[in-house]
């Protein structure tokens, strides 16, 4: 049988697991914010290199970039409306609002992936300057953590609808949520020093 | 289809020169001779499940020190390797190396050095004492920590790939600068290992580091405040926040140089627009704090040993821990000091240059917290207090030295000479490795229930004392004579040969103490009635740590204690406690995801080392398969009740008594001596081989 000081005692050590947990995860941003930070740099000193080629004046379309950038804000908006959901218990609902965030991030990662298509197929590769490679790899490396976010969705989604809204799923979801906001936070920098950035 | 199958993998890629084949047939020896003992004494599982698989940080602590112990002497193979090379190559002979493979050794040394045997002796102590300091039962998450472990040995096994596969490392010094390390100047795979190892032993350390920060901050003992934390957890806490801040810096930039290569990105090329000097200050950036990383722990260990053998606290805590913030917070601030030469201009260099002086002030601070300490303490010159007066010396030296490379006009003239080895070299050994001595001296007692042999304690480090002074000091001079860092010949006429033979004299008596080491340890567990610590607490110590037996039961403490003072222990120790009340307790099962996951990293920068496409998908695919089992495994834990506890405690209780009834001691008062140990040894091969003992095998 299991007493009430029993039960206290699990739920107690439940609690600090999760706090923890949410503290570690922070610290685990900032560490990839830092990795950003170093690309962002990269960035910064290689824009100019472009040994006579195109700038990003001319390569970038700003209407399809800030297509992106809100379809990747409603995501986030989307998402939270989705951990809601989830805090409230309401499987349901959940699995609602993360669906659609996660059809929102495989929106813009494809448009991503055109943009990127149409730029190798006029001939702008990576390898054609210091410019675009320190373009490619910072946009890049976001699209990939797009990608590994949306891999953890879906799993985790798969999850909650075998296994319930159980509380360490619930935890899953809202370290993905912070992973996400997290997401969106560094696209709107690259957004405003990669793209705003060449038309001003 | 080759191609497809096995990359760039071929017949040349297998070992065909002398190196590359004594170092492969020793690998694949020391491999098959492990195994057929452990086959032999049949303890494949055990081994499998009480080590390998354990997430208990006491266990994972004690495979790091194997696994850096090794590679101590793997990279100290390399330091006489060059040492005769420059004892010999002078005038008209070249010595036995050529200067290609000359470059690779080094490069070796400083990556294993660095990342194999300091890192890997700095996070074992990290898991066994940052817990039992705190008063916590395991990490905030065990299994980010066993797999940082695996990872980093992942690193080891790949930095020693290249004898197997490839026969070439890189031969760009061990921070790889740029633009030599592209795949224009440097073709084979030798950059290519190297950016792996410390990519994935790297990302390793940022895990592991993320994880002793949730566990200092959030699994103190009730009543450990901050300035309540021993010393040594300060250190490590300093380390692991400076760990997560530089440590994705390597990262990133490894993964950069990794595009450069494989891709054709251009970063740090000539061509193409590339920035070599970005190279330089990404990669300092990270460089400089690390070697303050390993430090900072180092400090704490001092810390700890100079009060435990003064008898007296810490002569001002507070300024102590705030010396070791302040060093943290400038040693981010510093890197510049390692490129004064590069042209950045003469603002610049002068504001790196006085950030670095000031480094300084906060180190001082510390050396004179620890000489206070001693000040009016009764001290007792048990071995851990050598290796800390050997540190006090030494790292004087070489902090002065510093700050002679800090001020540039004067680095201009030693930089990336032998000055500057001989600098770093007393921060790295001096501070470093004696602390990592220090520490392992200090709480042997802790690991093994044993205190070491101290009579052969002193041989050793006077060894190290020597064998230190006899090969820096005149690396010091040669440097300020000009003679250039890398060399691998020089003209007869500059007459530095005395010096370079009296380097490698000193580096063989250093060898001598390693092997003095060895035999230290092989010497304790021979007297190990007499040695036997029962009492948990050997040296009268004063942090919590002591107050468990030795070595502890893995859930480290029976009842978590409450804490009112700093010196917990010392406090605790003068008042008798009331009985125990037994609680459940909740301890993680065991896991071998960490493993597979670092196969299958391991196997990720194989494929890319050698271009095997499907290697790497399929490994990548493997990680996140194991990533997800573990993730949504719902139960990592299990529990203990109270009345196991209880029980487990009864046992070990009764255990205790049995062995410390008191031994009939030898007639000396000295724990055993060198020649006694010879005898023993000698003894026993002769009555293996006279009685044909090994028959029974
Ligand atoms: C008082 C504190 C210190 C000062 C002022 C100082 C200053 C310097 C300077 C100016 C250099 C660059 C010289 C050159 O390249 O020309 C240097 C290099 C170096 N220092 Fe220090 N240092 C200090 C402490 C340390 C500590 C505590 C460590 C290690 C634990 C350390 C490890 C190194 C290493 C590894 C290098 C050179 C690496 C290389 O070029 O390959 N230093 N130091
Ligand atoms: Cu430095």
């Amino acid at each position: 049988m299991v007493t009430n000081h029993e039960t206290a005692h699990m739920v107690d050590h439940e609690a600090e697991a999760n706090d923890r947990v949410m503290f570690g995860f922070w610290v685990y941003l900032m560490t990839d914010l830092l990795m950003f930070a170093v690309l962002f740099a990269v960035y910064a000193v290689l824009h100019g290199k472009t040994l006579g080629g195109e700038s990003g004046r001319e390569l970038f379309s700003l209407p399809l970039a800030l297509t992106g950038t809100l379809i990747l804000l409603t995501s986030s908006f989307t998402c939270g409306i989705g951990m809601i959901a989830a805090r409230g218990g309401k499987k349901n609902l959940t699995l609602l609002w993360f669906g659609v965030t996660f059809i929102l991030g495989l929106a813009f990662l494809g448009l991503e992936l055109y943009e990127f298509t149409e730029l190798i197929h006029e001939g702008h590769t990576l390898r054609s300057n210091a410019f675009l490679s320190s373009f490619f790899v910072l946009v890049g490396t976001h699209g990939l953590h797009i990608t590994s976010g949306l891999l953890w969705m879906a799993i985790t989604l798969v999850y909650v609808i075998r296994r319930g809204l159980n509380s360490h799923l619930v935890r899953k979801l809202a370290l993905l949520s912070l992973f996400w906001h997290f997401l969106d936070i560094v696209w709107i920098f690259i957004f405003t020093i990669v793209y705003l950035k060449a038309f001003v | 289809m080759k191609e497809l199958l096995l990359g760039k993998l071929d017949g040349n890629a297998l070992p065909h020169e002398w190196f590359t084949i004594a170092g492969s047939i020793s690998f694949i020896l020391l491999v098959i001779i492990t195994a057929l003992i452990i086959t032999r004494l049949k303890r494949w599982k055990w081994l499998w499940n009480d080590w390998l698989t354990s997430v208990d940080p006491k266990k994972i602590g004690i495979m790091y020190f194997f696994v850096s112990g090794f590679m101590l002497i793997r990279g100290g193979l390399d330091a006489i390797m060059l040492w005769l090379q420059q004892a010999l190559s002078s005038g008209s002979s070249q010595g036995y190396l050529s200067a290609d493979h000359y470059q690779q050794i080094f490069t070796a040394h400083g990556n294993i050095m660095v990342f194999f045997v300091a890192m890997g002796f700095i996070f074992g102590l990290i898991n066994y004492i940052v817990p039992l300091q705190i008063g916590a039962r395991d990490l905030a998450s065990p299994f980010l920590n066993t797999l940082g472990f695996w990872l980093f040995v992942a690193g080891v096994v790949m930095v020693n790939m290249f004898f197997l596969f490839g026969g070439e490392y890189a031969a760009t010094g061990w921070l790889a600068v740029a633009p030599l390390s592209g795949k224009e100047f440097s073709p084979g795979v030798g950059v290519d290992y190297w950016i792996w190892s410390l990519q994935i032993s790297g990302i390793g350390t940022t895990l592991g580091a993320i994880n002793f920060i949730m566990t200092i901050l959030k699994m103190r003992a009730p009543g450990m405040t901050l300035w309540k934390m021993p010393m040594f957890t300060w250190g490590s806490l300093c380390s692991m926040i400076m760990a997560v801040t530089v440590f994705p810096l390597l990262t990133a930039t490894l993964f950069l140089v990794f595009f450069d290569r494989y891709l054709g990105t251009h970063f740090f090329t000539t061509l193409g627009g590339g920035d070599p000097m970005m190279y330089t200050n990404l990669i300092w950036m990270w460089g400089h704090p690390e070697v303050y990383i390993l430090m900072l722990p180092a400090f704490g260990v001092f810390s700890e040993v100079v009060s435990t053998f003064s008898r007296k606290a810490i002569a001002s805590y507070t300024s102590n821990v705030l010396g070791m913030i302040g060093v943290s917070v400038l040693a981010l601030s510093v890197w510049l000091h390692h490129f004064f030469t590069m042209g950045a201009g003469a603002n610049v260099n002068a504001f790196f240059g006085v950030m670095t002086m000031i480094i300084a002030i906060p180190t001082s601070v510390l050396v004179f917290t620890w000489i206070a300490t001693m000040y009016k303490g009764r001290i007792r010159f048990d071995t851990p207090m050598l290796w800390f007066l050997g540190f006090v010396v030494i790292f004087a030296i070489g902090g002065i030295a510093g700050v002679m490379l800090a001020v540039p006009p004067v680095d201009f003239q030693l930089h990336n000479s032998l000055f500057l080895v001989a600098h770093f070299h007393s921060m790295v050994i001096g501070g470093v490795l004696f602390g990592i001595f220090c520490a392992i001296t200090y709480w042997f007692p802790k690991f093994t229930g044993l205190k070491l042999n101290e009579r052969i304690g002193r041989y050793a480090f006077w060894c190290w004392m020597i064998g230190f002074c006899m090969s820096f000091i005149p690396m010091y001079i040669l440097g300020m004579l000009g003679a250039t860092r890398r060399l691998d010949h020089y003209d007869a006429s500059t007459g530095w040969q005395p010096f370079f033979v009296l380097m490698l004299i000193g580096g063989i008596i250093i060898a001598i103490g390693v092997a003095l080491q060895l035999a230290q340890i092989l010497a304790s567990f021979i007297q190990k009635n007499r040695l036997r610590d029962t009492t948990g607490d050997p040296w009268n110590g004063r942090t919590l740590e002591w107050a468990t037996a030795s070595p502890p039961q893995f859930y480290n403490f029976t009842v978590i204690p409450h804490i009112t003072t700093r010196d917990a222990f010392w406090e605790k120790k003068h008042h008798k406690l009331p009985k125990p009340a037994y609680e459940d307790i909740h301890m993680p099962k065991n896991t071998a995801a960490g493993i597979y996951i670092s196969i299958f990293a391991f196997l990720v920068g194989f494929g890319f080392v050698w271009e095997i496409i499907w290697l790497v998908a399929v490994s990548i695919i493997g990680i996140i398969v194991v990533f997800v089992v573990r993730g949504f495994n719902e139960h990592p834990e299990y529990t203990i009740t109270a009345a196991e506890v209880q029980q487990l405690e009864e046992t070990r209780a009764r255990k205790d008594l049995a062995v410390s009834r008191p031994e009939k001691h030898d007639d000396t008062d000295e724990d055993m001596g060198l020649w006694q140990l010879i005898g023993i040894v000698f003894g026993f091969a002769k009555d293996v081989i006279r009685n044909k003992r090994w028959r029974k095998w």
